[in-house]
């Protein structure tokens, strides 16, 4: 068969994988610079095309919730949205954490903080890797560097959410969001039937059909004892995810006497800047996380090995060199270089700073 | 001596006046004593299993006290974060247009830090049933000032009465969803005497007829009592709800069909 190419922005082709894969409702909120994600969907009409529910809610709160709802009965339902709304959202994703529910979130991240700027930033890692809301959680989060990435989270999302029960937050950015590029469209997924609902997600509240047992969704339960076993049976899942979904690619690291490690915008300003680099003769790779929780610390702590030197690239005061820090053990130093505010830095001053801080320094 | 009953004799279908709902589990109770929340929840299981909706309804709790009414209502349900359940019944629905939906909430839950997500809904007129338990305070967290708190009404954050230049004035929230085009059928009951168990049982199968017709959202307040909140015993405060809620909270229907209710 023919491979569908389509030249789309990267909220567009969120949108349209969204249909493609079979999603039943989105849910959202307006919000700079991923609006685009909504409107993409109202104007495919996917009720049409699917049967898809599409709704706009009344604030990021509503949506975060709907999700719960809509995850409760075991469909598949996304939201996206850029930082402020994702703030608004912690709530909620703390709960469906503690409720062990499935969905797909995306945040086209904007500056912060406050409402910041409307320009791209990776300011959001903490917030998306260590939890965000309350309690003891983590989201599989997913760092899309491509239009194609983008597209092809959502398919990713799904498989990942429903394999462990837990919510899948895709963390873009808002240049991501707004590029465009070819993007490869894959078949329509079919959405599942409430008979197929009921096979594959036993634990769906979809009514007690043949007086089965009635099933119950809920992050609460008073008992500390049982409230203990709970988190720790949390704690297990997100080792077994440490364990077997990491995700990462390496570019010219095998002869690397540096690296940088960056992800997402960033990752593609330091493929230039690696270009650069070795042009003048300094022989740097480029490790780009592609989960950045499961963090790939395994591969990163071996590389640190071979390796004089590790600049942090990201578009933050410096978020994920905790991470990476954690990963390399002291083995070789490390430094962050980024820029705030919605700047993306250009790839030559990221080739100045890795001179400066790590090949000098 | 000859005709006392044993009690094989008693217990006998034909003499049966009352069978607990199988729709209440057999987990006891964690309401107080006399406390308006058990007799709302056994009606709304019994016109579920009396309108053979039992496989095809899910319910959504609240947070407060009846945060674990899925402990009790033998249906599928799920818990909301405080305030969201309509939110959460909105997408229930929408994705299983043929289910029964309700949710189940307190007035701090749905008038305060929920009315967003109540109003909005209505305004959808999302085809769910709301349950509106209105005891004008905060039972679970301990009988502080609810928005349906009365004017000059004591709680442990209006100790001196709730005084309305400071604290603003109660929300009659029913009567605002009424206004919404949402809306079909709005009314607001009781269940503290047998009669008024009829009529809210009479409004809640209404609502669950309703919501099959795809008309709009149905909309049910019942005033409570919290006696532990309002710091009387069950009978003082049926007698004070009486006296003092229902003069400002009146029963009765709002909106049937979609019309406002005259008078
Ligand atoms: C976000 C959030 N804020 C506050 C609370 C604490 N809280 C729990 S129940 C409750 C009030 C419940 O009152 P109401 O809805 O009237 O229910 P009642 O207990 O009176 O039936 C509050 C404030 C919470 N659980 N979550
Ligand atoms: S505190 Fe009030 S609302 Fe809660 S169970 Fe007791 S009487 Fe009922
Ligand atoms: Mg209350």
């Amino acid at each position: 068969m023919e491979k569908e190419l389509r030249l789309m922005k990267g909220n567009e082709a969120f949108a349209e994988a969204a249909i493609r894969a079979g999603t039943d409702g989105y849910f959202g909120y307006p919000i700079t610079p991923q609006s685009e994600v909504m409107e993409y969907l109202m104007a495919e009409k996917p009720h049409e095309r699917t049967g898809m529910v599409v709704l706009q809610a009344e604030s990021e709160v509503a949506s975060i919730n709907m999700l719960y709802g809509g995850a409760g009965c075991g469909k598949k339902v996304m939201t996206s949205s850029s930082s402020p709304g994702i703030s608004l959202m912690q709530e909620g994703i703390s709960y469906m954490a503690g409720a062990e529910l499935p969905c797909v979130i995306l945040n086209v991240v904007r500056g912060g903080p406050g409402l910041g700027t409307i320009q791209p930033s990776q300011s959001d890692y903490s917030q998306s890797t260590k939890g965000g809301g309350h309690g003891d959680y983590r989201l599989i989060t997913l760092a899309p560097s491509s239009v194609q990435e983008m597209y092809d989270s959502v398919k990713l999302g799904y498989e990942l959410a429903f394999k462990y029960r837990n919510p899948v937050l895709v963390l873009s950015d808002g240049a991501i969001g707004q590029m465009m590029e070819k993007v490869e469209i894959d078949a329509q997924v079919e959405r599942l039937s409430e008979e197929q609902i009921r096979e594959q997600h036993p634990w769906a509240t979809l009514g007690r059909h043949n007086g089965r047992e009635r099933n119950i969704i809920t992050s609460l339960d008073l008992d500390p004892a049982r409230q203990e076993r709970h988190n720790e049976a949390l704690q297990r899942k997100y080792k077994e995810v440490e364990e077997k979904e990491v995700r990462y690619e390496k570019i010219n690291c095998d002869d690397a006497d540096y690296i940088f490690v960056a992800y997402g915008t960033s990752a593609r300003i330091c493929q230039k800047s690696m270009q650069l680099a070795r042009e003048k003769g300094i022989k740097v790779g480029l490790f780009r996380p592609i989960t950045l929780f499961p963090f790939p610390k395994k591969e990163l702590h071996e590389m640190a090995g071979q390796v004089k030197g590790i600049l942090s690239v990201e578009m933050s005061a410096g978020q994920m060199i905790e991470d990476i820090l954690l990963a390399v053990e002291g083995k070789v130093k490390v430094e962050h270089y980024g820029r705030m505010g919605g700047i993306i830095p250009a790839p030559g001053e990221v080739v100045d700073a890795l001179e400066q801080k790590i090949v000098k320094g | 001596m000859e005709d006392t009953l044993v009690k094989s004799e008693i217990i006998k279908p034909e003499n049966r006046v009352y069978k607990k709902t199988d729709l209440m589990t057999e987990k006891v109770l964690s309401y107080c004593p006399g406390c308006g929340h058990g007799t709302a929840h056994r009606i709304i299981m019994e016109v579920i299993e009396e309108m053979g909706l039992t496989e095809d309804t899910i319910g959504i709790a609240p947070v407060g006290c009846s945060v674990l009414a899925y402990e009790f209502m033998n249906v599928d349900m799920q818990q909301a974060a405080h305030g969201r359940a309509p939110a959460l019944a909105t997408a229930v629905k929408r994705l299983m247009p043929h289910k029964t939906v309700f949710t189940y909430q307190g007035d701090g839950d749905l008038a305060a830090i929920g009315t967003a997500e109540t109003i909005h809904a209505a305004n959808r007129g999302e085809r769910i049933t709301i349950i509106f338990i209105n005891n004008g305070i905060y039972g679970m967290t301990g009988g502080q000032m609810a928005p349906t708190t009365l004017p000059g009404m004591k709680s442990s954050t209006s100790p001196y009465g709730r005084d309305l230049d400071m604290m603003g004035h109660p929300l009659k929230i029913t009567e605002l969803v009424a206004q919404l085009p949402g809306t079909h059928y709005v009314t607001r009951q009781a269940v503290h005497t047998p009669s008024n168990v009829r009529k809210t049982k009479k409004a809640i199968r209404k609502a669950f007829e309703l919501q099959h017709q795809n008309v709009g959202m149905t909309f049910i307040e019942i005033v409570s009592n919290c006696n532990s909140g309002w710091k009387m015993t069950p009978v003082q405060a049926n007698k004070w709800m009486v006296d003092n809620m229902f003069p400002f909270y009146p029963l009765g229907d709002i909106k049937v069909d979609g019309k406002m209710v005259e008078g």
